[in-house]
């Protein structure tokens, strides 16, 4: 029999939604845990996806997707500042080729207008003298200035940070396995613990149907996983620095983009393939062949010779076409916050507001938690620091001094940090994740054997226990000799 | 502001010859700045022996033959800076670089020699579709997890690439007991030495699949690899459908290219060459930035560490000229590849001042028998030289006297002809 524990309020999956309203939520006085099957926060769809804080123009009206967009987008800078995350305001560009894309400029624009989201009209000239790699077709373009990126993981994991810092229980590889009625809540059954609650807040992506059928049979949205794949160019590419959009479509979504990131490569990416497997997030032929067909109709050589990676991800996409968010009929207390597709991302912090206002706060009283601290100190990053800076900071502690990545300049001092942290790393993807050795154009060739012996030694564990990522993706398979 | 004669950028085998040949040129005040705990660069791992046939007339081991040049820059009094990772590198020779006990130091060098070596290309760069799971690496990262940390990577090993990383570490796993099914290369021909062909793959029985590539892979469901998808290839490369085969591998190690780490000379607009990936040399291994020289795998890709050695030592004089007498003066040509030629280095040569032959270094484009190379400027033929069969792996290398180059009016062409052979 597993242990059973106590809480107010359960949150399964510890994505950006989940992450997101367990910050918002550990600013009460609550017991809050926050389970995720993943060996890390953030491994499923908020790892692998377009990294934008839409502002909100695309929801169709009456959707909550048009409410919780524009809202959550406005919300995103002040956030990202408060909890040290990246947020880089790059605009973006919807680029319109001939008369009937150009009509559909104008739905946009409207759309905007009326949700107060700011904008400006440009030629295709105009464009190009600021993108000069956009193709010749493209006539007219709808620039949303206001547009950022972010390191979508960053921000989930800060979240966490602050959550776990105010009181929240985080329980990684732990699976939500059944979930059970009792007298004015639920117990959700993980393989080592069984967490009773009266509130269950379902934020588990692509599994959302699955865990919301735990409940009733009364489930009135269908989840179906849509693979998107992307390419990853090498960051000394300047290849746009807008975000390059086609005219979206309902049946397409965004299209394929071209995305300066944060740190500046450029993501080319995504196809749209519906998939049957909530696991099946390998790259394809046909998915990396329709990025490839598709992008040389808004710009031209794209260097796609420069890829340093390719992903895939999957967005939880329903047939409800709108984010589901609701309590579960005739189940009080069992909330969804499913069908958390794009603009997700960008939705998030509104999702969380939402989710407390309308439907946690109905239920129970919230306390304010005056000890709680909301927001968290960004980690020294020593390729951000100025040369006096970092001398201060390798005098304070040498292994500041010591570079394990070539390609991204991340010192040993990062890298000890980011496993010592709260919510820290515990395999060579939630260091890379967290201070990204490996995210440059060797793809961790060099800085890999150097990560995994760092994570052995902070670990206390044996280098042969290192994983890649999930339980059981072990990098080295035995010891040869010493 | 720390200043010093020469900076030499990478402790590696191009790195510590550059130095060796600044000090016995007569350039005391230099450093080496190495970003490992100990110089010899990727020598270190290398401990299968082959190297130095030339420079010594012996087998050596590749820290073995680091060794000889460690010892001998410590000999000379070469101050290595290791754990030092520079940062950064302007057009006029400041040097931003990071260690433990110095911080973050800006220092002033007259001349700097970018000795950076290369980087193995990833996953990432080639189309490989699938899961991305534990169980792939790069040969030189597989080699290093075994042969300095001494771990073994997997028991069912099958490798894409037969460049000369990807055949020694098909030896080096089977004999330590790993089941290795194969080498996959996309190419009708390897691109390793051939004598690295013959020693770890035919005398082991490990089979080479020409034209064949890797396609896919799969994860088992705790993300490690267990099956590759291996397909033929037809002569555009493109995969043949129907051809697909499978293999319960649960390692795949990558060799499929080395590519010059170019980014400090990249950054300060340092003109690069489109063929080797690293930045254009002169005759005496200058780039486009005036008194920054280059050498080794950071300049192009190596086969032999000879050749390393013989060009860092020319680089290493060439900076010390530079500090003595400034750059070179007059015009300069190109020294261009022809048909049949992938790329040529120097690729530049100074008429008016060049001081001395010159040896050029190239490689041609595809395998060659009964091949013909011909040395030609202003079409003219300078210079016929038979070859009964070249390769690609393997770097040739055409000297060119100096009243030759000094009476040049215009650029020089390297070309290669024969009966391509696959």
């Amino acid at each position: 029999m597993a242990e059973t524990k106590d809480y107010d309020i359960v949150i399964i999956g510890a994505g950006i939604t989940g992450t997101m309203l367990a910050r918002e939520l550990s600013a009460y006085k609550l017991r809050i845990a926050l389970i995720d099957k993943e060996n890390d926060i953030a491994d499923g769809a908020t790892m692998a996806n377009s990294a934008i804080v839409h502002t909100g123009y695309d929801p169709e009206d009456g959707t909550l997707q048009a409410r919780l967009n524009p809202e959550g987008a406005r919300l995103y800078e002040k956030l990202c500042a408060d909890i040290g995350c990246r947020y880089k305001t790059v605009g973006a560009y919807i680029v319109a080729c001939g008369e009937e894309e150009e009509r559909h400029l104008d739905v946009l624009a409207d759309r905007a207008k009326r949700r107060g989201i700011e904008y400006k009209f440009m030629t295709g000239d105009e464009a190009r003298e600021n993108e000069p790699n956009l193709s010749g077709e493209v006539t007219r373009v709808l620039d949303f200035y206001t547009t950022a990126v972010i390191y979508p993981w960053e921000v989930a994991i800060a979240c966490a940070e602050v959550a776990v810092k105010n009181g929240t229980e985080l329980f990684l590889n732990s699976p939500c396995t059944g979930i059970d009625r009792t007298m004015g809540g639920y117990i959700v059954h993980t393989p080592n613990l069984d967490l009773k609650a009266g509130i269950v807040v379902n934020a588990a992506g692509v599994y959302g149907e699955e865990i919301a059928k735990m409940v009733s049979d009364d489930v009135h949205f269908r989840i179906r996983p849509r693979r998107g794949e992307y390419y990853v160019l090498d960051n000394d590419v300047d290849f746009v620095c807008h975000i390059i959009f086609p005219v979206p479509s309902k049946e397409k979504g965004k299209g394929v983009l071209a995305v300066p990131t944060v740190y500046g490569n450029t993501l080319i990416g995504p196809n749209s393939d519906y998939v049957d497997d909530p696991e099946d997030n390998g790259t394809s032929v046909d998915g990396l062949g329709y990025v490839r067909a598709h992008i040389g109709k808004v710009l031209k050589d794209v260097p796609l010779n420069r890829s340093i990676r390719t992903f895939a991800g999957l967005r939880p996409s329903s047939d409800a076409h709108d984010f589901v968010i609701e309590e579960q009929k005739g189940a009080e207390g069992f909330i969804n916050a499913s069908c958390i597709e794009s603009p997700g991302l960008a939705s998030s912090p509104a999702i969380a507001k939402y989710i407390i206002d309308e439907l946690i706060s109905k239920r129970r009283e919230l306390v304010p938690n005056e000890n709680a601290v909301m927001t968290r100190e960004r980690p020294v990053v020593m390729s951000e620091l100025t040369p006096e800076q970092r001398s201060e900071q390798i005098k304070r502690d040498p292994r500041y001094g010591n570079m394990i990545c070539r390609c991204e300049q991340i010192s040993e001092g990062e890298i000890v940090a980011c496993i010592h942290s709260t919510c820290g790393a515990r395999s060579v993807k939630g260091v890379k994740k967290r201070v990204r050795p490996g995210m440059g154009r060797c793809q961790g060739g060099f800085c890999e054997p150097r990560v995994l012996e760092r994570l052995a030694r902070e670990l206390g564990a044996d280098p042969t226990e290192i994983v890649l990522d999930e339980q059981g993706s072990n990098i080295l398979d035995s010891v040869n000799r010493k | 502001m720390k200043k010093y004669d020469a900076l030499i950028i990478g402790g590696g085998s191009a790195g510590l010859a550059a130095a060796a040949a600044l000090k016995e040129n007569g350039i005391d005040n230099i450093a080496v700045l190495e970003k490992d705990g100990e110089a010899g660069g990727i020598l270190q791992q290398c401990i299968h022996n082959g190297f130095g046939l030339m420079t010594f007339g012996e087998q050596l081991s590749g820290p073995a033959y680091a060794e000889r040049f460690i010892r001998k820059a410590a000999e000379l009094g070469v101050e290595i800076k290791t754990n030092t990772m520079v940062t950064k590198l302007t057009a006029d020779r400041k040097v931003e670089y990071v260690n433990s006990t110095e911080g973050a130091v800006t220092a002033e060098a007259g001349a700097v020699v970018l000795a950076v070596g290369c980087y193995e290309r990833p996953r990432g760069a080639i189309n490989i579709t699938g899961d991305r799971c534990a169980g792939v690496y790069t040969a030189g990262q597989a080699q290093k997890y075994l042969n300095i940390d001494g771990y073994m990577v997997g028991k069912k090993v099958f490798i894409l690439g037969s460049g000369d990383i990807g055949l020694i570490m098909a030896r080096r796993m089977k004999l330590e007991g790993a089941d290795v099914l194969g080498v996959a290369e996309i190419m009708p021909y390897s691109n390793g030495l051939p004598r690295n062909i013959k020693q770890c793959l035919e005398d082991f029985d490990i089979p080479l699949m020409l034209s064949h590539t890797v396609s896919k892979t799969f994860a088992n469901k705790n993300g490690r690899l267990e099956k590759i998808e291996v397909v033929q290839v037809d002569e555009n490369l493109n995969p043949i459908a129907g051809s697909e085969q499978y293999f319960d591998a649960d390692t795949l190690l990558l060799s499929v290219g080395l590519i010059p780490e170019n980014h400090l000379a990249d950054e300060i607009g340092i003109v690069s060459d489109r063929a080797t990936k690293g930045p254009v040399v002169d005759e005496s291994y200058m780039t486009s930035a005036e008194g920054i020289f280059a050498c080794g795998n950071g300049l192009h890709v190596h086969d032999l560490v000879d050749f390393v050695t013989i060009q860092a030592a020319r680089a290493g004089k060439g900076a010390a000229e530079y500090l003595k007498n400034g750059a070179k003066s007059g015009r300069s040509v190109t020294v261009g590849a022809g048909s049949g030629i992938g790329y040529t280095v120097p690729s530049l040569v100074h008429p008016e001042s060049v001081s001395e032959d010159v040896e050029f270094f190239f490689r041609v484009t595809k395998p060659l028998t009964d091949a013909v190379i011909t040395l030609t400027s202003c079409g003219e033929v300078l210079r016929t030289i038979k070859k009964k069969k070249i390769v690609p792996s393997e770097m040739q290398r055409i000297t060119v006297k100096k009243d030759v180059l000094a009476g040049l009016t215009d650029g020089l062409e390297i070309s290669a002809e024969g009966v391509v052979t696959v």
